[in-house]
C-alpha cells in the first residue's frame, strides 16, 4: 500500500484547484516535520501533535479554572491577579452571610440568593417540564408514522437557532402588540404586558427554553427508543398484554438509561440559562427572572462598581454543582453502556 | 386512492379512531405550528413597515394603507374608501381628522373639503413589503461590519477547531505513550467546566494577552473542544493500524500519515464536527458580550441583542436582522439537518 491516498476524495475541479494552496503548503511543512521526528522519535510525535490543543485547552480552560480560586479570595475591583488583595473567605463570607436563605432580603448579597431561588424554581419546572414534552414527541414520533424524518426535523428546528435570535422572536410575540395578544384578543380575551409582569415573565422563560431546546432531548430519546427490540412487544402482544402495562413494564424500564443522560444534560444546561433570557427579559421585570449566570456576568463585568472576587466565589459554587452533576451523568453512562442497552 | 388514505391515516385502532391516534395527530399538528409558526410570524413580519407593525390587531401579511399626493398638500395624505350618504363608494384623501369626524377630499378636486364620519370609511390598502428594512441597515448601520465580524469568527474557529482537534485525536488515538489515558481524561473533565464557571479569571487572561476587543479573543477560547477531540477520537479508532504501518514502511512521515491517510478517511467525522462547530460559533453569545465592548468588532448576535436593547427599539430593522441572522442556520437545518441529528444520536453530546 502506498502512501498517497488521494485527499478530500477527489471532488469538484474547483473543489481541487481550492486543494493546490493547501497541498502545498503541507508539503513544505513535511520537510522540517520529518527533521523534528527525526529529533523526536516517532513517539515524540505523538506530543508533537497533541501539543497545539493542549496549549489552547492549558491557557483558555486549565489555568482559568486554577486561578478562579485564587480570583475567589481576593477583593478589590482591578482585573489582573497580581493587583489584587487577598481578603481570605471574606468574598464567601459576603455570598454565605444570610440570616435566613429563603429570604433574601436578609442577606447581605441579596441579588445572589434571588438569582438562586429564581434558577432552584427555574430548574425544578423546566425540567420535569422538558422531560415530560421530549419523552411525550418521542414516544409519537417512534409511533409509525408517515414521513416521521419530517416531524421529527419540525421539532427539531428550533435547537439550531441562536439563543439571541429566540429570544428575539418570542420578545416580538410577547410584547403588547404581538401574536398572542392578538390571539387572546380575537377569542375576545384580555390583551395582558406578558413580560412587564414577575409570574408571566418567569413563565416566559420557562417555556421559551423549553421550546428552544425540546427537540434535542426528543431525538436522543427517540433513539433510545427505537434501540428496544420489536419482538419484546409482539411477545407482550400475544400474551394480551395492555398497551399502558408494556408501556410501563418494556419501554419505561429499558428506556430509563437514556432517560437518566437526558435528566443530567437538561438539569446541567438549566443551571446556566442565561442567553436566552437574557435577550428576553433581561433579568426582568425587577430581579424575577434574574438567574444565576446573569448574576456572575453582571457582578463580575457588567455593574459600575463589579467585583470580580466575588463574581468568582459565586462561580465556583456554581462549578462545584455541576461537577456533582455531570459526575453523575458520566456515572449513568457508563451504568447504561454495561447493561449493553446501547449499540 | 383509499390505499393512499389507509396509508397516511394508519392508525392503531383497526374500527375508528382510537384514542392514541387522535392524541398523536393533535400533538404534532400543534408542534408544527408551534415549533415553525414564531419563525414563520417573524419573516411575515420582518416585511411590514413601522406603521404595519404597530397596528394592532396584527395583519398576517403586510399591508400599507395607500397613500396619494395631492396637489395643494406638502405630504402624501391617506386614502379611504368612503360610503357617501347617496350609498355610492368614492375613494378619498384624509386631510385632518378631528374627533369623530375627518375632513376629506376628493383626488380629482383638492379645493372642495368633504366632511365624514370616520365610522363611513374604511382605509384602502394594498400589500407592499418593505424591503428597506433590510437593505436600510446594510446601507445605514454596521451591520455588514456585524456580519463579517460573525463570518469571520465562525470560520477561522472552525478550521482551526478542525486542524487542532483531528491532531489531538490522532495522537489520542493511535499512539501509545505514557500520560495518554491522563490527558483524554483531562479533556474529557473539561466538560465540567463550562464558560459560566471560568469567565472572570478567562477574561483577565484574554485580557493578559492583549486580546480584549479583538475577535481572536473571541475565537482561541472555544477551538479546543472536549466534544471535538471525543468525536474524532472514536471515529479514528476504527481505522485499522495496518493502513499506518504500512505506511510507516514506505517511509512516509508522521505527518504525512496524518495528512494523507488519517485525515480523508476521517471525513464523515470531520463534516459533523464541522458542522456544529459552524452552528455554535454562529450562535455563540455570552463570550462575544464580554469581550468585545467597541462597536465595530460585535458580532451579530452582540449586535442584535445590544440593539433591541435600546429603549427606543426600531423592530422593523430588528426583526430583519434577526431574519438575516437566522439565514446561515436555517440552510444548515434545510439540506445538513440528517448529518446533525444522526452525530446527536450517536454521541448524546452538543
Amino acid at each position: 500500500m502506498k502512501a498517497d491516498v488521494p485527499g478530500g476524495g477527489g471532488g469538484s475541479g474547483l473543489g481541487e484547484a481550492a486543494m493546490v494552496p493547501v497541498r502545498l503548503l503541507m508539503g513544505a511543512i513535511d520537510a522540517p516535520l520529518r527533521w523534528v521526528q527525526r529529533r523526536l522519535g516517532i513517539g515524540g510525535m505523538a506530543t508533537f501533535f497533541l501539543m497545539p490543543n493542549m496549549l489552547i485547552f492549558g491557557i483558555f480552560v486549565l489555568l482559568p479554572f486554577f486561578i478562579n480560586f485564587a480570583y475567589s479570595m481576593t477583593g478589590g475591583t482591578a482585573l489582573f491577579l497580581p493587583d489584587r488583595s487577598f481578603v481570605g473567605a471574606e468574598q464567601y463570607q459576603r455570598l454565605f452571610d444570610c440570616a435566613n436563605y429563603t429570604d433574601p432580603n436578609s442577606c447581605a448579597e441579596d441579588t445572589f440568593w434571588t438569582a438562586v431561588g429564581n434558577t432552584t424554581w427555574f430548574v425544578l419546572l423546566q425540567v420535569s417540564l422538558m422531560i415530560l414534552f421530549s419523552l411525550v414527541t418521542a414516544l409519537i414520533l417512534n409511533r409509525d408514522l408517515l414521513a416521521r424524518s419530517f416531524w421529527r426535523a419540525v421539532f427539531f428546528f428550533p435547537v439550531l437557532l441562536s439563543p439571541v435570535v429566540v429570544g428575539l422572536i418570542w420578545k416580538w410575540i410577547l410584547q403588547r402588540q404581538g401574536l398572542l395578544n392578538f390571539g387572546l384578543y380575537s377569542l375576545g380575551l384580555e390583551p395582558h404586558t406578558w413580560l412587564n409582569d414577575r409570574n408571566w415573565s418567569f413563565a416566559a422563560t420557562v417555556g421559551v427554553s423549553i421550546w428552544a431546546h425540546m427537540g434535542f432531548y426528543t431525538l436522543i430519546l427517540l433513539a433510545g427508543l427505537q434501540a428496544i427490540p420489536k419482538d419484546l412487544y409482539e411477545a407482550a402482544e400475544m400474551d394480551g398484554t395492555r398497551p399502558a402495562r408494556a408501556f410501563w413494564r418494556i419501554t419505561l424500564p429499558l428506556l430509563m438509561p437514556n432517560l437518566l443522560v437526558v435528566v443530567v444534560l437538561v438539569l446541567i444546561r438549566a443551571v446556566q440559562i442565561f442567553d436566552e433570557v437574557y435577550v428576553l427579559t433581561g433579568g426582568g421585570p425587577g430581579t424575577s427572572t434574574l438567574y444565576l449566570t446573569q448574576y456572575i456576568y453582571e457582578t463580575g463585568f457588567a455593574t459600575q462598581l463589579r467585583n470580580p472576587g466575588l463574581a468568582a466565589a459565586a462561580s465556583i459554587l456554581m462549578g462545584v454543582v455541576l461537577v456533582i452533576l455531570t459526575l453523575v451523568q458520566l456515572g449513568l453512562g457508563r451504568k447504561g453502556e454495561n447493561k449493553g442497552g446501547r449499540k | 386512492m383509499s390505499r393512499v388514505a389507509e396509508f397516511i391515516f394508519r392508525r392503531r385502532g383497526r374500527n375508528g379512531w382510537h384514542w392514541t391516534d387522535i392524541v398523536t395527530w393533535a400533538w404534532l399538528i400543534g408542534g408544527l405550528f408551534i415549533m415553525f409558526g414564531p419563525a414563520v410570524w417573524l419573516v411575515g413580519s420582518s416585511f411590514k413597515s413601522p406603521a404595519a407593525l404597530a397596528e394592532f390587531p396584527p395583519t398576517i401579511m403586510p399591508y400599507v394603507t395607500q397613500k396619494a399626493t395631492i396637489e395643494g398638500y406638502d405630504k402624501p395624505l391617506d386614502l379611504y374608501e368612503v360610503t357617501m350618504p347617496d350609498g355610492s363608494k368614492k375613494v378619498l384623501a384624509e386631510v385632518r381628522r378631528i374627533g369623530i369626524v375627518a375632513q376629506m377630499v376628493a383626488p380629482d378636486k383638492p379645493t372642495e373639503i368633504v366632511k365624514v364620519k370616520i365610522a363611513e370609511r374604511t382605509p384602502v390598502r394594498t400589500m407592499s413589503f418593505a424591503t428597506s428594512n433590510y437593505s436600510e441597515p446594510f446601507t445605514h448601520f454596521d451591520f455588514v461590519r456585524y456580519l463579517w465580524n460573525s463570518v469571520f469568527v465562525t470560520v477561522t474557529a472552525t478550521l482551526i477547531t478542525l486542524i487542532v482537534n483531528s491532531m489531538a485525536a490522532f495522537a489520542l488515538s493511535k499512539y501509545e505513550f505514557r500520560g495518554r489515558t491522563f490527558a483524554m481524561l483531562l479533556i474529557l473533565a473539561t466538560l465540567m467546566v463550562p464558560l459560566s464557571v471560568i469567565m472572570v479569571p478567562l477574561y483577565s487572561i484574554v485580557s493578559a494577552l492583549g486580546l480584549f476587543n479583538n475577535l481572536w479573543g473571541v475565537i482561541l477560547p472555544t477551538v479546543a473542544t472536549p466534544t471535538g477531540v471525543f468525536i474524532l477520537r472514536q471515529y479514528m479508532l476504527t481505522i485499522p493500524d495496518e493502513l499506518i504501518d504500512a505506511a510507516r514502511m514506505d517511509k512516509a512521515s508522521e505527518w504525512q500519515i496524518y495528512w494523507r491517510i488519517i485525515l480523508p478517511l476521517t471525513a464523515p467525522a470531520l463534516a459533523v464536527l464541522a458542522i456544529f462547530s459552524v452552528v455554535w460559533r454562529w450562535n455563540d453569545f455570552l463570550w462575544p458580550l464580554i469581550v468585545l465592548s467597541r462597536k465595530e468588532l460585535y458580532t451579530l448576535q452582540v449586535g442584535l441583542s445590544i440593539y433591541s436593547g435600546e429603549l427606543n427599539v426600531q423592530w422593523h430593522f430588528i426583526l430583519a436582522m434577526t431574519v438575516v441572522t437566522m439565514i446561515p442556520v436555517v440552510l444548515v437545518f434545510i439540506f445538513l439537518q440528517r448529518f446533525i441529528t444522526t452525530g446527536i444520536a450517536g454521541t448524546g453530546l452538543k
